[in-house]
């Protein structure tokens, strides 16, 4: 479903802002967390561990997108990686703006 | 020039643990496990270390405390987990861990008994165990994790290897058919029963979840990657790329019938739960029985 404008009741809700705790040395970075986190806010990064192993870290400029659902630690096999609630924002035009254009862009890849 | 080479520093047991559990207590779940035992030997892009954070996500979820639950598992890959758990854990012998459980479920009724073993353990060497258990109803949980194959030993083939697969026994193809573990556990009698992927973390810990409030032998299985063992020798890449064939290839269907509930990786993983019924268990039965039913006197 689309929105066409900021729906009246937006105050009644919030989106959660999780900051990521990020284990590097643990990580055998299998990439579990970066292919399935929904917000796609995680990246391998360039750097080693001790064990050799890219770590992930979040996309510059994604940080503040990571709405600490917690998959990642769900998913994290190595129990390396785990989300906590940083503070809760309120629905702006923006989010809902970029709402729009997520279901625009999921429904042409639907398409293809 | 001779170039000196410091003489290679032995590898000291000890302050390896010690720089692990250093590390210990930052991860919130650090509590459910041993201290400077993480990280666990399973291979990079493993799926066991799904099903052990799942099971303890579980256990959080229904607020179980440590010494409420005990974790038996017999040998192979997913026999360590049992190690990793900072709990009362079993490692028993090769496919004894039903019989381990059976007896620990009777004695000390309060616990919540899982079995967390693989699919080598428990049906086909403990095949006879879990079949009987299943039928006794028991209240034990178990969970195997079906990754195709003996991981530990080498990747040989297993009940479960699906037919064609190469594997190190079968270097041209497997020519036996594998079991259809749910199947064989409903026919059994078994309580609960599921199946689920590596991939489908969060369906996993709502049904591990839920087999803890279900009072019998409930039966959960997990197809996990296994890519050193199983992905090598059947071109089928690394455990991340397992983990998007199953996203793929996995349709859920609660309530099917477990016969039919076909799990081909070619084709399509049917997933889901398939049996969710009462019936009264082997403790009740003989609970029953020492109080004086008077029905049977
Ligand atoms: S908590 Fe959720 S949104 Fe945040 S990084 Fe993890 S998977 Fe992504
Ligand atoms: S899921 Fe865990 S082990 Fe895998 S890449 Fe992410 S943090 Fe590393
Ligand atoms: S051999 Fe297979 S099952 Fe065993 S740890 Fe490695 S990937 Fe996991």
């Amino acid at each position: 479903m689309r929105f066409w404008r900021l729906p009246l009741d937006a105050k009644k809700y919030s989106i959660p802002v999780g900051e990521l705790h990020i284990i590097d040395d643990r990580c055998k970075g299998c990439g579990y967390c970066i292919e399935f986190c929904p917000n796609g806010v995680l990246v391998l990064s360039k750097k080693f561990n001790v064990k050799g192993y890219h770590p992930p870290e979040p996309l510059p400029g994604k940080e503040m997108e990571c709405v600490n659902c917690n998959l990642c630690q769900v998913i994290c096999p190595e129990f390396a990686i785990y989300s906590t609630l940083k503070f809760s924002k309120e629905l702006s035009e923006e989010d809902i703006e970029r709402y729009n254009e997520l279901v625009r862009q999921r429904r042409k890849d639907f398409h293809e | 020039m001779i170039r000196r080479v410091p003489p290679t520093e032995p590898f000291e047991v000890e302050r390896h643990l010690s720089k692990n559990e250093a590390l210990h207590g930052i991860h919130p779940d650090d509590t459910y496990l041993k201290p400077g035992r993480i990280p666990h030997i399973w291979c990079p892009g493993c799926g066991l270390g799904v099903v052990l954070n799942a099971y303890i996500q579980a256990l959080k979820a229904r607020e179980i405390p440590q010494d409420r639950a005990s974790v038996i598992s017999g040998i192979g890959c997913t026999g360590r987990a049992a190690g990793y758990l900072n709990m009362d854990t079993y490692h028993t012998t090769h496919g004894r861990a039903i019989p381990f459980a059976t007896g620990l479920s009777l004695i000390r009724p309060e616990l919540s008994v899982t079995v967390l073993s693989g699919d080598g353990d428990l049906f086909a060497i403990g095949g006879n165990h879990l079949i009987h258990a299943a039928r006794r109803n028991v209240n034990v949980k178990v969970i195997c994790v079906n990754n195709f194959n003996y991981g530990m030993t080498g990747g040989q083939s297993a009940p479960t290897t699906p037919l064609e697969a190469r594997t190190s026994t079968t270097p041209y193809g497997n020519v036996e058919h594998p079991f259809n573990l749910v199947s064989l556990a409903a026919a059994s009698g078994a309580v609960y029963v599921a199946r689920w992927t590596a991939f489908h973390a969060r369906f996993l810990v709502e049904s591990i979840s839920e087999a803890f409030m279900k009072p019998g032998f409930t039966f959960i299985e997990v197809i996990t990657p296994c890519p050193t063992g199983y992905n090598r020798p059947n071109k089928l890449g690394a455990g991340l790329d397992m983990m998007k064939l199953f996203r793929e290839k996995s349709e859920i269907h609660h309530g099917l019938d477990p016969n039919e509930a076909e799990l081909d990786l070619k084709r399509r993983i049917v997933v889901g739960k398939f049996v969710d019924l009462e019936k009264p268990t082997f403790a009740d039965g003989y609970e029953k029985l020492m109080n004086g039913d008077p029905k049977r006197a």
